[in-house]
């Protein structure tokens, strides 16, 4: 393989974007799990309405799907957030009083509601003919600039959700979501208000995940019902948050690069598999990624990166 | 200041508190004692809105606030311990009282993100008291450490040091002894005096330690099997004939039990 062929270029732009849009889908799950304690099982839901709320808004008039809304990019993306926003609202001012496993269970059924919904109703979605002609931010470019400067996009949003997720991390904000998520009685018995705070940190990370779900539509320039597959968004998203490290935004970020590589490799590892072998792949691939993920674990029981208190704000370190 | 009246609390078929009523007046160090499994605990989650009662009403200042949940309690000035501490393990020692005050700017997101420099300043003001209250609970040199590496003792000093991070009007200790070396927990005793005494904070003390409760308390508030057995001052308690019954009696179904194994 020539690394100077365009080919190989093109690849290597291909992983890059792909591994910003699971940062950014690490990085919601990171502000519910690891700030908050807040387990989501249904992470496609959310990516899953993110991506439709977005191809829906933004394509021309089709006889396929809803449609015709021909919204620009900057106006459809901030609407596919507030939609999942709003969902996550819903389903936490019902799951989050309660204490335990209520969320989990509710997410789980949430997820395969929508995935239902997207294959069925099909006057919305076009079901499981999906929906083409999403436009691509920047395509009008010539190549490879037009792939280039959308994974600049992918990074730009990457690097600001680092940052405003470093913020809060930093901030009291997250200091009370983590007393939360280490005890809750406590927590309230310092009178913080545990429900508010749940649902603000599930909220935020559900807007979040819908980005990753709007980006990934724009990218693929076309959406069916994969993208409400539980094991490529929810399972694959939670490898990556635990492997790079829970509680830590730069381990989210490295989990989800490392884990698209890897997963990517084994793409084209399993592809030279005998014939008779080619339609157990997905499942190999699965029990892969299963081995690696207990590998890890072993070695770095808290991730690559684990947690760590913030610095405190505005406080030299000790000189010694 | 707290007035609790017919209280009960039942768990599945146990009555952990069984139509409990009591006062602890304004200003004062109240000491709640009993045999093990007499529902004190119950009751002081009760009182601080851990879970409603089964019965009953529970005043503060005047007000009924039976059921509030209890973050709300404690911007109603009431504080707390627990028994089994309920450190926040991944947080440091000081974030663990950080956390506390109430009415921060950045546990707003919004300010977090867009007025920082404000986040900033009350930060240190809050910084500078932390390290006051460390220090007057020996745990300086711990200020960075995980507050799930700290010994049980040290743990629950953290619990009190919570507390000391604002100015409640009551506080409820449930067993600060527990763990707690004795002369720290003579000097925490002198603290409670002087705040009791300087500030007017009003205590109502759980404790196991009768030395520690006849230092401090008066009254006292005897509890047997989730009633009220009787309410004095610490000396008309150990005279008192129903008060040993309770202890001995249980000590006396004990060895019972253990002699039928
Ligand atoms: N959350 C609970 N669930 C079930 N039973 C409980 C619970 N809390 C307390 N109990 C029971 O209530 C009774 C009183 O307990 P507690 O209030 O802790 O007593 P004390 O603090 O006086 O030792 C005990 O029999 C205990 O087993
Ligand atoms: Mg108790």
């Amino acid at each position: 393989m020539d690394i100077f062929s365009a080919g190989f270029l093109n690849y290597l732009i291909a992983l890059g974007t792909m591994s910003g849009i699971y940062a950014v889908l690490c990085l919601g799950l990171n502000l519910q799990w690891g700030f908050a304690g807040l387990f989501n099982a249904g992470i496609a839901a959310f990516f899953a309405i993110g991506a439709y709320a977005a191809a829906i808004l933004t394509t021309p008039e089709s006889p396929n799907h809803l449609g015709g809304f021909g919204l620009p990019v900057v106006a459809a993306w901030p609407v596919a957030m507030l939609l999942s926003g709003a969902l996550a609202w819903a389903i936490g001012r019902i799951c989050l009083k309660v204490q335990g496993d209520y969320l989990a269970m509710a997410t789980i059924g949430i997820a395969e509601v929508i995935r239902l919904v997207i294959k069925n109703e099909e006057w919305l979605t076009a079901g499981t003919r999906g929906i083409s002609n999403i436009a691509r931010p920047f395509e009008a470019l010539p190549t490879p600039w037009n792939a280039l400067a959308f994974l600049g996009l992918v990074a730009a949003l990457v690097a600001g959700i680092y940052w405003a997720a470093e913020r809060a991390w930093a901030s009291p904000w997250g200091r009370a979501l983590r007393a939360i998520r280490d005890s809750d009685v406590a927590a309230a018995a310092i009178g913080k208000d545990v429900t508010q705070f749940r649902l603000e940190a599930f909220v935020l990370g559900a807007m979040v995940m819908a980005l990753a779900g709007a980006l990934s539509a724009h990218y693929f320039k076309f959406l069916g019902t994969t993208a409400t597959e539980p094991m490529m968004v929810t399972f694959l998203v939670w490898v990556m948050l635990i492997v790079g490290g829970s509680g830590n935004n730069r381990g989210a970020i490295l989990g989800a690069a490392l884990i698209w590589v890897i997963w990517s490799a084994t793409e084209l590892l399993t592809n030279r598999l005998p014939g008779e072998w080619i339609t157990r792949t997905s499942y190999i691939r699965v029990l892969l990624i299963g081995l690696l993920l207990q590998i890890v674990l072993q070695r770095f029981g808290k991730g690559l990166l684990p947690e760590r208190p913030p610095r405190m704000i505005d406080d030299r370190p000790k000189s010694g | 200041m707290i007035k609790v009246e017919h209280i009960s609390k039942s768990f599945g078929g146990i009555r952990a508190v069984d139509d409990c009523s009591l006062e602890v007046v304004r200003g004062s160090v109240t000491g709640l004692i009993g045999p093990n499994g007499a529902g004190k605990s119950t009751l002081f989650n009760i009182i601080a809105g851990l879970f409603p009662p089964s019965a009953g009403r529970v005043l503060l200042d005047g007000e009924d606030v039976t059921g509030w949940p209890a973050h709300r309690l404690f911007h109603r000035g009431l504080a707390r311990t627990f028994q089994i501490a309920q450190e926040f393990s991944r947080m440091t020692v000081i974030e663990n009282l950080l956390a506390v005050p109430p009415k921060q700017s950045g546990e707003s997101l919004f300010r977090a993100w867009f007025a920082w420099r404000k986040v900033i300043e009350e930060e240190r003001g809050l910084r500078v008291r932390a390290r006051e209250v460390l220090e007057q609970l020996r745990l300086t040199h711990l200020e960075r450490e995980y507050a799930g590496n700290l010994s049980g003792g040290q743990k629950k000093l953290l619990e009190l040091g919570r507390t000391m991070m604002i100015q409640p009007k009551v506080v409820l200790l449930d067993e600060l002894g527990a763990g707690v070396n004795r002369t720290l927990l003579g000097e925490l005793a002198g603290e409670i005096e002087r705040l009791n005494r300087d500030h007017g904070y009003t205590f109502f003390v759980i404790e196991h330690d009768m030395d520690l409760i006849a230092r401090l308390c008066d009254p006292v508030i005897v509890m047997a099997e989730g009633r009220v057995l009787t309410q004095g001052t610490m000396a008309e308690i150990r005279r008192n004939e129903a008060v040993i019954e309770a202890y001995l009696g249980t000590r006396r179904q004990k060895t019972a039990a253990q002699a039928r194994r």
